[in-house]
């Protein structure tokens, strides 16, 4: 029988790793997702876990490389601005081929920026974040229920394919309660023979790495790791689709604004609007083919982003000029409203 | 009978340190240590960036390379991962562990983590050519202070040891140097001590080891020994900053 | 009679060992290059030698066993 508990999401992210197997967690306070290293703080010491805040962003995906280059499952969160301080560890994990997760609750930027949500760090999480050629496996969650089991599913997909996950949340997605089920079946983390966990005088020792300064080795490894990654693309895509099957108008959102977007999607439809909504759940890999199958049909698409335009990069990608794109925004910390996406699904049905 | 030989837990290949460069003494001090102390199975050491980034090739326990300044951090992770059975030591350059990273020394100080850090203070940036360090003495002519460190421009060296033992975090805290027969003996019992103090669940302990850089400091492998104990010395006296269990016993 | 074996491949040449024999047994060759392209230690008067591992203590590259 599913037991049903009603939280807020970002106590659901924590609780969700823990389920994950998760007993190591780094963090350092910033609104809007410091809930998460509250709940830690609360629940590691009465599991034998370790929760740690630290004194930087900067440390905590250091300690989250330690525990990671150890073989152990792990995590750290932030949003915004801190996800910047760990824009170099993260791409250290990725060079070191370590499996670790983080979750970016985001608030509106750039600088300081506000503590409202937002979905600003799209291209930081997607297109790499820190320097070097890599990729994050990134999940964004549309429900809260989704910031659990997206959140399990990260710790999966990093220990399968030895790189780090993201969870791309937002500030109204971390704060907002709704009820969630917590009856994951957990894939185990598998063996690590190549952790850094001591030798046991067993094996020649362990080296965990992401410095190569001969050029043709550090490419061979850049290659070998794209092949990872392009089995990620093939394997791991996942989106939802609402109302494609006969759609002339599609929209496209994740996240929170996919919320509103289906709500918007609902009153057209209601108005005899023949509009379709692909909300991707994965960002990267982005899901490109369903957009590809749509432009055959449909004659306009929107993207409605908590941004200036950052994922209607790869929508447009994905068209392939096949049919025109445009953005429905709001910025700052500002969420679009039913209306305003509503009149953007009329303007375009009318043939404007 | 065999008086010396290269310790186990040193790999048995050519450091790429320049000639004279007292990395590698300190490299053989902390094996000779491993060894003694029957630890390398569960010993994980943590690399620099710097002269001693490749410190991981030099090791025969498992070994991680961290990003610039942060081998505390990621030495807290591992010892937090399984803290009765990891060893866990960092291998810091000045300006790792003095400029960039410190933030993570001294938390990691505060929080008196159970690791062991091994610190080379040669007051110079060796791996990029001889920049100044946090560490360059008043005066000192570098890369970056072609006129002699100007305190009133760049301020005043960082004396870690001193620092540190302002917190009451820290177990143990000595300076020590390499630049002769007796001192290298005495450079060992310390290291020897930050090992066994964290075997003993103790805590915090660094032991800063004041080197050379005849390279970039522009002298003969000899004179640079001298060096240290001219200049570097009255700058940086040797001795124990904090001892917490000994002041106990006392 | 003590015994000194060098690793004379991976020696650098920096002389911290001569310096510090008490009993002047190690010189550099005058006229060898190593691998390396350094000139090597060489036991000159290894007779001499008493076995004290100075040479081996100070050595930064750890090519020198002593035996006694």
């Amino acid at each position: 029988m599913a037991n049903k508990v009603l939280m807020k999401g970002n106590e659901a992210i924590a609780e969700a790793a823990i389920k994950a197997g998760c007993m190591h967690y780094f963090g350092y306070p910033i609104t809007p997702q410091t809930e998460i290293a509250a709940y830690m703080a609360k629940r590691m010491p009465k599991i034998g876990g370790t929760f740690l805040q630290a004194e930087s962003e900067i440390a905590a995906i250091n300690m989250v490389y330690g525990v990671s280059a150890a073989g152990y499952r792990v995590m750290t969160s932030s949003s915004s601005p801190g996800i910047s301080l760990k824009s170099e560890g993260i791409s250290y994990l990725a060079g070191a081929d370590l499996p670790a997760v983080i979750i970016n609750v985001q608030r509106g930027g750039p600088g300081l920026g506000g503590i409202q949500p937002s979905q600003s760090d799209y291209f930081q999480a997607t297109k790499g974040g820190g320097h070097g050629d890599f990729h994050l496996i990134v999940l964004a969650p549309g429900n809260v229920q989704e910031m659990a089991s997206l959140t399990v599913k990260a710790f999966e997909l990093a220990d399968k394919y030895r790189m780090p996950a993201m969870i791309l949340a937002d500030g109204t997605m971390g704060q907002m309660m709704e009820p969630v089920e917590f009856d994951f079946d957990v894939t185990p983390a598998p063996e690590k023979p190549w952790a850094t966990n001591g030798t046991k005088m067993q094996r020649k020792h362990n080296i965990v790495n992401s410095l190569s300064l001969v050029p043709e080795e550090l490419e061979k490894f850049n290659f070998e790791r794209f092949e990872r990654y392009a089995q990620v693309e093939e394997n791991e895509v996942m989106y939802d689709e609402y109302l494609c099957d006969d759609a002339e108008i599609l929209v496209t959102a994740y996240g929170i604004a996919s919320r509103v977007t289906k709500n918007a999607v609902d009153e057209a439809r209601k108005k005899g609007i023949k509009v379709g909504l692909i909300r991707p759940i994965t960002v990267w890999p982005f899901p490109k083919k369903p957009f590809a199958k749509m432009a055959e049909k449909v004659k306009h698409v929107i993207c409605v982003e908590l941004s200036m335009g950052q994922m209607i990069e790869d929508v447009k990608l994905a068209v392939e000029c096949k049919v025109p794109v445009t953005l429905c925004n709001r910025s700052g910390g500002m969420i679009p409203s039913t209306e305003q996406i509503l009149a953007e699904i009329e303007k375009y049905a009318k043939g404007e | 009978m065999v008086v010396f030989d290269k310790p186990k837990s040193l790999a048995d290949i050519s450091m790429h340190y320049c000639p004279g460069c007292t990395h590698g003494i300190v490299h053989r001090l902390v094996a000779e240590v491993i060894d003694e102390l029957g630890i390398e199975g569960r010993t994980i050491g943590i690399a620099p960036v710097g002269c001693s980034v490749m410190a991981y090739n030099y090791f025969n326990c498992d070994m991680i390379e961290a990003a610039h300044g942060r081998a505390p951090a990621v030495a807290t992770g591992v010892k937090r991962a399984n803290p009765d059975e990891h060893i866990v030591f960092t291998y810091q350059g000045d300006g790792d562990l003095a400029s960039i990273g410190m933030a993570e020394t001294v938390h990691s100080a505060a929080r008196n983590e159970n690791i062991t850090i091994i610190f080379i203070n040669n007051a110079i940036y060796g791996m990029t050519g001889g920049q100044m360090a946090p560490t360059s003495l008043p005066g000192q002519v570098t890369q970056t202070s072609p006129y002699g460190r100007d305190v009133n421009a760049c301020g005043f060296p960082v004396r870690v040891c001193e620092m540190l033992a302002t917190l009451d975090g820290p177990e143990y805290l000595e300076r020590v140097t390499v630049n002769s027969v007796k001192a290298i003996k005495n450079a060992k019992k310390a290291i020897k001590k930050a090992f066994q103090n964290q075997i003993d669940k103790k805590g915090f302990s660094l032991v800063e080891v004041l080197s050379t850089c005849p390279t970039n400091w522009g002298m003969t492998p000899k004179d640079a020994l001298k060096w240290v104990d001219e200049k570097m010395i009255p700058y940086y006296p040797l001795g124990v900053y904090k001892d917490r269990s000994a002041k106990e016993d006392k | 009679m003590a015994k000194l074996t060098i690793n004379v491949d991976n020696c650098k040449g920096c002389g911290l060992c001569v310096d510090v024999c008490p009993k002047k047994v190690l010189e550099l060759s005058p006229n060898k290059i190593n691998k390396k392209g350094h000139k090597p230690v060489e036991a000159v008067r290894e007779a001499d030698c008493i076995g004290c591992a100075f040479c081996a203590t100070m050595c930064p590259d750890c090519i020198i066993k002593v035996e006694r």
